[in-house]
């Protein structure tokens, strides 16, 4: 979105979001009330919501949302043990009791050994990722973008359906040592279906920026495709040359994610389990953890309020880093990388921010590059059939298009793969520039398009 | 709480609103989670708010809030009704509704015991108890085991004068023993994959399921699948487990037959289906002996998608979906009920929380019992494969093609289970799979399962939808294919 939006309006919307003394206010009346009480440790999450989602279909908007919402959560420590409570109230009483129910919680269990002292303070690195322009965005604004696409479609006899959605949120993150972390930021995201008779295509755009993309472009780009998507003849299902688009790559490499976890190693249900230090995939990949990466969101501070670190995971194809919780770390004699879930929970830790290494070849210069091959949009219902082999299986959808000496000569009937990751990313041929990629089964990460050799479809269905 | 309803209504009518319903709903949940002995999730949440739809010029707008004071709640009201104003911008037709009575109803879910009264301590126990079962077999390298509880508060009023309050209470738990040895990573789960059985239950569902029993059963079996033989590629008979079964009939019946799905509004996220308008009553989707309903009624049992009223305050129903093979009936609402020619919304509009709004949704949607003893079944098979216990699900946006695998299969020869298959898998189109069915249990053996984790809409709604099934044979199935490398 280009449209340039009155800042006297930005700034009344803004306001929406509890200015970070509030977010102060409620952590520290929670600290005071525990000190009361048989805690010995007090942990306080305040979290606070406020988005829109505007919802179109059959050309017209048919839902659209808003909401708002602030929760506190609360970990206390006592004689070893330690539990949370959650509420969404946060007057002082109910903040009392919800004390209260965390201390209940943690004395019913046994004793939990090697429990860790809270963190005391640290320091964080800053992070801008709140734009007014994204925050003022309003539902008017949205609806005639939306009007605008869906009149494109009406022009070129095509249907859209899709979303439109901006928001805000901010964490405040303190405890009874003098820790206090605090993060806000922006989001916006656009997503579109193009659909031509039984024909479809699709394209989407994410951001912490809502001028960082352009509805109309991204509308004309998936009508183009589901144009060309008509009349999609059957292929049979066998082992294709690939081009996968940054959403398609997204979907697929996001599975791997808990598996560069420590805890999931020491649980034993990583894939990189016993591979550690080898020469796992092709010399063209490399993967960090990097929530500094200038097209990545999110809080500089894990569920504890430790620093997230940059990590190197994958270093030209091997495995070189894990990362590590503070309990996680203890247990392996390792420093902790700020990738902590928010205590107690079972899983450890995880990067959420993952980066992949890109290349320098366009999309284009991958299908000029392709004797026969297939051109993949998306990829769709993605689930994990063998979790140390990573075999995956899901559909293509939402234009799927064959590539023949060099060229995208028509839209093919959808397939099913059985594609084991790690295979896959021994295949790679080409990659393009990494991007911020957005799908619907992994969350948001910096990924590139990628050429693949020998990707395995194994069914076809009926469109 | 009715006052703040009132509130909301009041003010969206003044604003312009020509309909509104609201909701303040107070959802209380308590998770407890074991792995390898020790306590791993500990926590308790709470969460109360106000949701209000209204239709004003003509189109939808939707707001909440967890400000619930008369000031929060007016401003709630007044912004979904500009959100409605800003829908109207992009609008091709006026929203409809199918009448529907007014209703003035408290209604509760049955149970026995409060799970919420039930100590800590004693769940805890018995988690722990379980794990310690499972970690005494050896070659197991992972135990977990879960438990969760919730009770669900929901104040519904609309400006047709309804004002219905409805509590429910919801368990779940499940055990599950995980095995790596050499290359592989073979896992057991009782009685479900993915956090076991939920239900409209108390803590006699709990009661009710044996852990300790079952425990050592599905650790042992998760050690031996490693030493198990693969399951064969092959087209075959198949016979599916009524878990299995359950999750079968959600993703290639109960999705498709969502009238939003069918009309396109879910086309960006969720799909579109296979059962076009035209097909109803024409299709001949499963063969005779398959009957499935879509029951919201307490009648059908404790499912997760039992209750008295909707989320738009419509009465629960009994749907025929599938009568004698044949496609008879989708799950509607009050706006799109007349498109199939129906008079009246089936009931099926249902929200995650306050703070989302009701879409159509799955409520029990059940395979009838068939006349099969289990026991028969199986005997009466000379060559198939028995597949139990959901391990990976996958199927395309239109519901046409579909892939499962499973946990742990079982090779039949001539009447009778011969030795344990590893990493078993069968794939289809629905209704070629639907209409190769040719044999199901009788009630003795059909479980209401319970789905916790079905995600549709847009922000993501989570709902838990029932499904009941008893064990079921199909022929000429290609089994395999996920594990095939050709």
């Amino acid at each position: 979105m280009k449209s340039a939006t009155k800042s006297k309006r930005v700034s009344a919307f803004a306001s929406e979001l509890l200015p970070e003394r509030e977010l102060r206010r409620i952590a520290d009346t929670v600290l005071r009330l525990a000190k009361f009480t048989a805690a010995e440790e007090t942990e306080v999450h305040v979290d606070e919501v406020a988005n829109a989602l505007t919802r179109f279909a059959n050309n017209a908007i048919h839902q659209n949302v808003a909401e708002h919402g602030l929760t506190v959560s609360i970990r206390t420590v006592t004689d070893g043990r330690t539990a949370r409570a959650t509420t969404n109230r946060f007057d002082e009483d109910s903040l009392r009791s919800t004390v209260e129910a965390s201390l209940s919680l943690a004395h019913s269990q046994p004793k939990i050994p090697n429990l860790l002292p809270i963190p005391g303070k640290q320091r964080y690195r800053r992070v801008n990722r709140f734009i007014k322009h994204t925050a003022a965005l309003s539902a008017e604004d949205r609806a005639r973008a939306v009007r605008r696409a869906c009149d494109l479609a009406v022009k070129k006899g095509q249907v859209a359906a899709g979303i439109f959605s901006n928001g805000q949120s901010q964490s405040a993150l303190a405890n009874s040592r003098g820790l206090f972390a605090v993060y806000r930021e922006t989001h916006s995201e656009f997503s579109i279906t193009m659909q031509e008779g039984s024909a479809a295509s699709w394209a989407k755009a994410n951001s912490a920026d809502v001028r960082a993309f352009d509805p109309q472009k991204l509308t004309a780009r998936a009508g183009e495709k589901a144009h060309l998507a008509v009349n999609a003849r059957e292929l049979a299902p066998g082992r294709y040359t690939v081009i996968l688009e940054p959403a398609a790559v997204l979907d697929l490499v996001g599975f791997l994610f808990y598996d560069f976890s420590a805890t999931a190693l020491a649980d034993k249900r990583s894939c990189l389990n016993e591979r550690m230090g080898k020469q796992l995939f092709g010399q063209n990949i490399s993967i960090t953890d990097d929530v500094y990466h200038s097209l990545q969101q999110g809080a500089p501070f894990d569920g504890e309020g430790v620093p997230r670190q940059r990590v190197v995971l994958v270093d030209r194809g091997i495995p070189k880093n894990l990362v590590y919780s503070r309990a996680a770390a203890k247990a392996a004699h390792k420093q902790p990388t700020g990738h902590g879930f928010a205590l107690p929970n079972e899983y450890g830790e995880a990067p959420m921010n993952l980066v992949f290494g890109g290349g320098d070849s366009s999309i284009e210069k991958m299908v000029a590059s392709t004797e026969r091959g297939l051109l993949v949009t998306r990829l769709w219902y993605i689930r994990e059939v063998d979790p140390y082999e990573k075999v995956m299986t899901g559909m293509t959808r939402d234009g799927l298009f064959l590539v023949e000496n060099g060229h995208v000569t028509g839209g093919v009937r959808n397939f099913r793969f059985n594609q084991s990751l790690i295979e896959m990313l021994k295949n790679v041929e080409l990659l393009g520039p990494a991007v911020r990629a957005t799908g619907e089964e992994a969350f948001e990460m910096v990924v590139p398009a990628m050429k693949v050799r020998n990707f395995h479809f194994s069914e076809v269905t009926k469109f | 709480m009715w006052d703040l309803c009132t509130n909301a209504l009041d003010t969206a009518r003044l604003r312009g609103a020509a309909y509104g319903d609201v909701r303040v709903m107070h959802l209380r949940q308590r998770d407890l989670t074991t792995k390898n002995g020790q306590v791993g999730t500990l926590s308790q949440s709470e969460s109360v708010g106000l949701g209000i739809r209204v239709l004003a010029d003509g189109a939808w707008g939707f707001a909440s809030t967890d400000r619930l004071t008369q000031d929060g709640v007016a401003t709630c009201a007044a912004h979904a009704v500009s959100i409605a104003k800003a829908s109207a911008l992009a609008k091709r037709g006026e929203v409809v509704l199918a009448p529907e009575q007014a209703y003035v109803d408290s209604w509760q879910s049955p149970f026995r015991k409060d799970p919420f009264e039930i100590p800590l301590e004693t769940q805890l126990a018995l988690l722990l108890a379980a794990d310690a079962e499972m970690r005494r077999v050896k070659g197991v390298t992972l135990t977990e085991t879960d438990m969760q509880f919730r009770k669900i508060d929901s104040w519904f009023a609309s400006s047709i004068g309804s004002r219905i309050h409805q509590r429910k209470v919801i368990s779940g738990c499940g055990i599950a023993a995980t095995s790596f040895q050499g290359q592989e990573i073979q896992k057991r789960s009782y009685p479900n994959s993915f956090g076991g059985q939920h239900a409209l239950q108390g803590y006699e569902l709990v009661d009710s399921l044996d852990l300790m029993r079952n425990a050592p059963i599905i650790a042992e079996e998760a050690a031996a699948l490693h030493s198990a033989s693969q399951c064969p590629e092959k087209i075959g008979t198949l016979i599916l487990g009524a878990s299995q079964l359950g999750l079968q009939i959600h993703e290639s019946i109960g999705h498709p037959i969502e009238l939003d799905r069918v009309l396109g509004q879910e086309a960006n996220f969720a799909g579109t289906s296979f059962l076009t308008l035209d097909q109803l009553n024409k299709l001949q989707y499963a063969s005779t002996i398959v009957n499935v309903v879509a029951d919201a009624r307490l009648d059908h049992g404790q499912g997760l998608g039992t209750f008295a009223y909707d989320d738009e305050g419509v009465p629960a129903q009994c749907t025929d979906i599938i009568k004698a093979g044949k496609f008879r009936g989708y799950l509607s609402n009050r706006e799109t009920a007349h498109l199939v020619g129906l008079d009246r919304s089936s009931g099926t509009m249902r929200t995650e929380s306050w703070n989302r709004l009701p879409i159509i949704r799955m409520t029990n949607v059940s395979l009838l019992p068939g006349t099969w003893d289990y026991d028969d079944l199986i005997a009466d098979t000379n060559d198939g494969i028995l597949m139990e216990t959901n391990r990976s699900w996958s199927i395309d946006d239109r519901r046409y093609q579909f892939q499962f695998s499973t946990e742990i299969g079982w090779e039949i020869k001539a009447g009778k289970k011969v030795r344990m298959l590893k990493n078993p898998s069968y794939s289809g189109i629905t209704t070629e799979f639907w209409n190769s069915c040719d044999a199901i249990c009788k009630f003795d053996h059909w479980t209401l399962w319970g789905t916790p984790n079905c995600g549709k809409g847009q922000p993501m709604q989570t709902m838990g939808t029932g499904h009941g099934a008893s064990p079921a044979r199909f022929r000429n199935v290609r089994i395999g294919t996920a594990f095939s490398n050709q």
